[in-house]
């Protein structure tokens, strides 16, 4: 591997966290969203086990793959019932109003959708590179 | 218009199915993507195809105006297009599995799962 | 309490497997956990198929639209009869894989992720019972889709990877054949939801667009649910898989297809018109025949019930190849009585290969002697599926085939009695060389079949047998969901009826 590209990896990967952080909250009232967001991540870990090897990617992860699917496929899920105990509706979100700022536990949910997508996609893409590094 | 759209689907969905009945399963895999690509261009055009302002409600109003497009259709595409992804993406890594496992990419040579538990003798002794 | 239960069970049948699943994916590392998860979730699953029974029953037909958007605009969710008991059967076999998956299931296989995709699995069943929305149906079919290619592969065996790729081809096609046909649909009528849909389409102009999508959505539902033309992906890769998964497989899979083909076909189109009746009653008596010829020549247990559960999609689709409101109950009954039985004989299956160390019926033997109480717990289940009188098999085919009679099938019923015969000369064949005829090993040691994988067996056997002794109650149901099923004012008024309990209006 290059030293240029093998460097460069890590600054990209913190860049591309950024990013997707960036796309993940934009995606509130703006094109983008969890999933977007989630796929950038998934890119950015992809780049660092490219670079390194899957190794180092599950390092920087800190958890399996489908632990993160698990927690963020649970977060979505729990958003969905304040609205079922207020309005007897899964999914009809609550929203606040705190100064210019418009929250709600949909943004909870995209929450949640960012970290199926890293997970599964992690899943995925750390399988296949081990399997060819094998 | 539309004839276009539909010469190209049934290009497509043409070459999907020729690369489905390969022996290669690779090509099959990349016959599934060019059919579900033609599905999605089939939504598109029976969704009506029409030129106009995106489906964004605008600032300062409750529902979309009456020029803007089908938002339907570019929901139902782009749920197709995710749930695609995640099944190519599953069936890659199935294939390159399998080809790891029985070491041949060709179907013909990929008998295991008829090999277990056969009712013919010969392959019994074969496979203990 | 009770309220808030009965306002919100359409959605925990949905919500708690969907938890489960999380929650098993999320405690990865901890398979000790995953496994009591997986219980509580499964009894709770049950426990709230078993309240949305109960709303129905008493309330009629329930709706929900998830996020509170009106219908058509919103994605429905509608449980009558039919949909309510196909969940509570899938929830009861579901525990009862659970329970059997304790003593079953290696470390192994707890380890490659058994338990979030088994949840996952029920998640995308549930979901695909329940569904008012055409689009929708498509997408449960692919979580569906996708969880049994996990569960498929839990061993990574060549044999299983191999069978994999097969079922992975064609059920992609299937999906791909089924969303073309909801695109065409969509094109022609503007709308998905099934309600808004079954208003539309009687008005439509019969086009070219919607008999191809008619025939779409048969050719679809017919490779999912195993029809005779389309049906080779199933013996081809069910008996590769680890026997819990089979069995839950062969329970439940095909079953979600024909019962998309059921909803399908009696709320958005006709059988009678368009020339689909004929179709499918060549592909019902091919289904039925081709599937106990297959199953005659097979030695391996798993193949066998591979096969038969081919024949028996056969006699639960000449239910609606015939569409009386009496061939339809008697679809309905065949259907509730066939899950239990099919599923309950793979776990036999199991707890022969635990007992003798082998799925080869000409390897095994001499169970009657060592293990008498797997000798009646696999009779039951084996003698209902050949239809033997006072078990559930026996009201089940009397239900079709009497209906076949009446509504001018003879035929149909001939081919129906004369497959019921090879059905028990198939069962008579694992009965004979498994338990009656000794091993034929002498020094093989016949384990001892652990109370985890009996008391499963002997759960649902006891339903068989109270199916057997007492159809009245189920007869009645099956007539009661029939003419709901049939009734499509009933579910369009039901949906469109619904009171708006949310705030968020669209």
């Amino acid at each position: 591997m290059s030293i240029i590209f093998s460097t460069m990896s890590r600054l990209f990967f913190v860049l591309m966290l950024v990013v997707s952080l960036y796309m993940l909250f934009r995606g509130h009232n703006e094109p983008g969203g969890g999933f977007v967001g989630g796929l950038i991540a998934a890119l950015g870990f992809a780049l660092l086990a490219l670079a390194h090897d899957v190794a180092t990617a599950r390092r920087a992860l800190m958890v399996h793959p489908v632990a993160l699917m698990g927690a963020g496929l649970l977060l979505a899920f729990l958003s969905g019932l304040p609205g079922l105990l207020s309005d007897r509706s899964f999914l009809t979100h609550w929203w606040a109003e705190i100064g210019s700022l418009h929250l709600g536990t949909a943004t909870t949910f995209d929450i949640g959708v960012y970290f199926v997508v890293i997970g599964g996609v992690l899943c995925l893409i750390f399988r296949l590179y081990e399997e060819v590094d094998q | 218009m539309s004839l276009v759209y539909a010469f190209a689907i049934a290009a497509q969905m043409g070459c999907g199915v020729y690369l489905l009945l390969s022996r290669h399963v690779v090509r099959i895999l990349l016959g599934v993507v060019l059919l579900s690509a033609a599905t999605n261009l089939l939504i598109f055009v029976a969704g009506g195809l029409v030129f106009t302002a995106p489906p964004v409600i605008a600032q300062g109003t409750q529902m979309l105006g009456g020029e803007a497009a089908n938002p339907l259709p570019q929901a139902l595409i782009l749920t197709a297009i995710v749930i695609g992804f995640a099944l190519v993406a599953f069936a890659a890594a199935l294939v390159l599995k399998a080809y790891r496992a029985m070491g041949s990419v060709f179907t013909s040579e990929q008998t295991d799962a008829e090999a277990l538990g056969t009712p013919f003798d010969a392959e019994v002794a074969r496979n203990g | 309490m009770a309220d808030f239960l009965n306002e919100t069970a359409l959605f925990w049948p949905l919500a708690i497997p969907l938890a489960t699943a999380a929650l098993c994916a999320a405690l990865w590392s901890l398979p000790r956990w995953q496994r009591g998860a997986n219980l509580v979730g499964l009894g709770l699953t049950l426990a709230a198929s078993l309240v949305l029974l109960n709303a129905v029953m008493s309330d009629g037909i329930q709706v929900k639209q998830f996020g509170g958007w009106a219908p058509p605009f919103g994605i429905s969710f509608v449980a009558d009869q039919f949909s309510a008991a196909m969940v509570v059967i899938s929830s009861i076999l579901a525990l009862a894989a659970g329970v059997f998956a304790t003593a079953d299931l290696r470390r192994r296989q707890e380890r490659s992720g058994f338990y979030p995709l088994f949840n996952g699995l029920m998640v995308g069943v549930n979901g695909a019972f329940l569904t008012g929305d055409i689009f929708n149906l498509y997408v449960w079919f692919e979580v569906m889709l996708i969880t049994t290619l996990g569960l498929i592969t839990l061993d990574r065996t060549r044999a299983q990877l191999d069978g994999a790729i097969k079922y992975a081809v064609l059920n992609l096609f299937s999906t791909i054949l089924f969303l073309m046909a909801i695109g065409l649909l969509y094109g022609v009528t503007g709308t998905l939801n099934m309600a808004d849909l079954a208003i539309v389409l009687p008005q439509a102009q019969g086009s070219v667009a919607l008999t191809v999508a008619a025939m779409m959505f048969l050719l679809a539902f017919g490779i999912k649910a195993g029809f005779f033309p389309m049906f080779f992906w199933l013996p081809a890769s069910y008996h590769t898989a680890s026997i819990i998964v089979s069995a839950v497989f062969a329970g439940l899979l095909t079953k979600v297809g024909v019962y998309a083909c059921f909803r399908v076909f009696t709320l958005l189109f006709e059988v009678e018109d368009g020339g689909i009746r004929p179709l499918v009653a060549f592909f019902a008596a091919g289904t039925m025949v081709f599937g106990v010829f297959g199953a005659a020549i097979q030695w391996d247990v798993r193949r066998i019930l591979s096969f038969h559960i081919i024949s028996q999609i056969g006699y639960i689709m000449l239910g609606l190849a015939i569409a009386t409101p009496l061939a339809l109950a008697g679809a309905v009954f065949y259907i509730i009585h066939h899950i239990v039985v099919k599923a309950n004989l793979f776990f036999v299956a199991g707890a022969i290969h635990r007992a003798t160390g082998t799925y080869d019926l000409r390897k095994a033997g001499g169970l009657m002697k060592s293990s008498p109480l797997l000798a009646v717990l696999f009779l039951i289940p084996a003698l209902s599926l050949a239809g033997i009188p006072p078990l559930s098999g026996f009201w089940a085919k009397f239900m079709v085939i009497d209906a076949s009679f009446r509504g001018d099938a003879a035929w149909l019923g001939a081919v129906a009695l004369f497959v019921g015969l090879l059905t028990v000369f198939s069962m008579s064949k694992i009965w004979i060389e498994a338990f009656w005829k000794d091993s034929p090993r002498k020094t093989a040691r016949v384990r001892s079949v652990p109370a985890g994988m009996l008391a499963p067996i002997a759960a649902l056997c006891a339903i068989t047998l109270v199916i057997g002794f007492n159809p009245e109650p189920l007869v009645a149901f099956s007539h009661l969901a029939a003419d709901t099923m049939a009734d499509q004012a009933q579910f369009i008024a039901a949906v469109f009826n619904e009171r708006q309990i949310a705030g968020v209006q669209p």
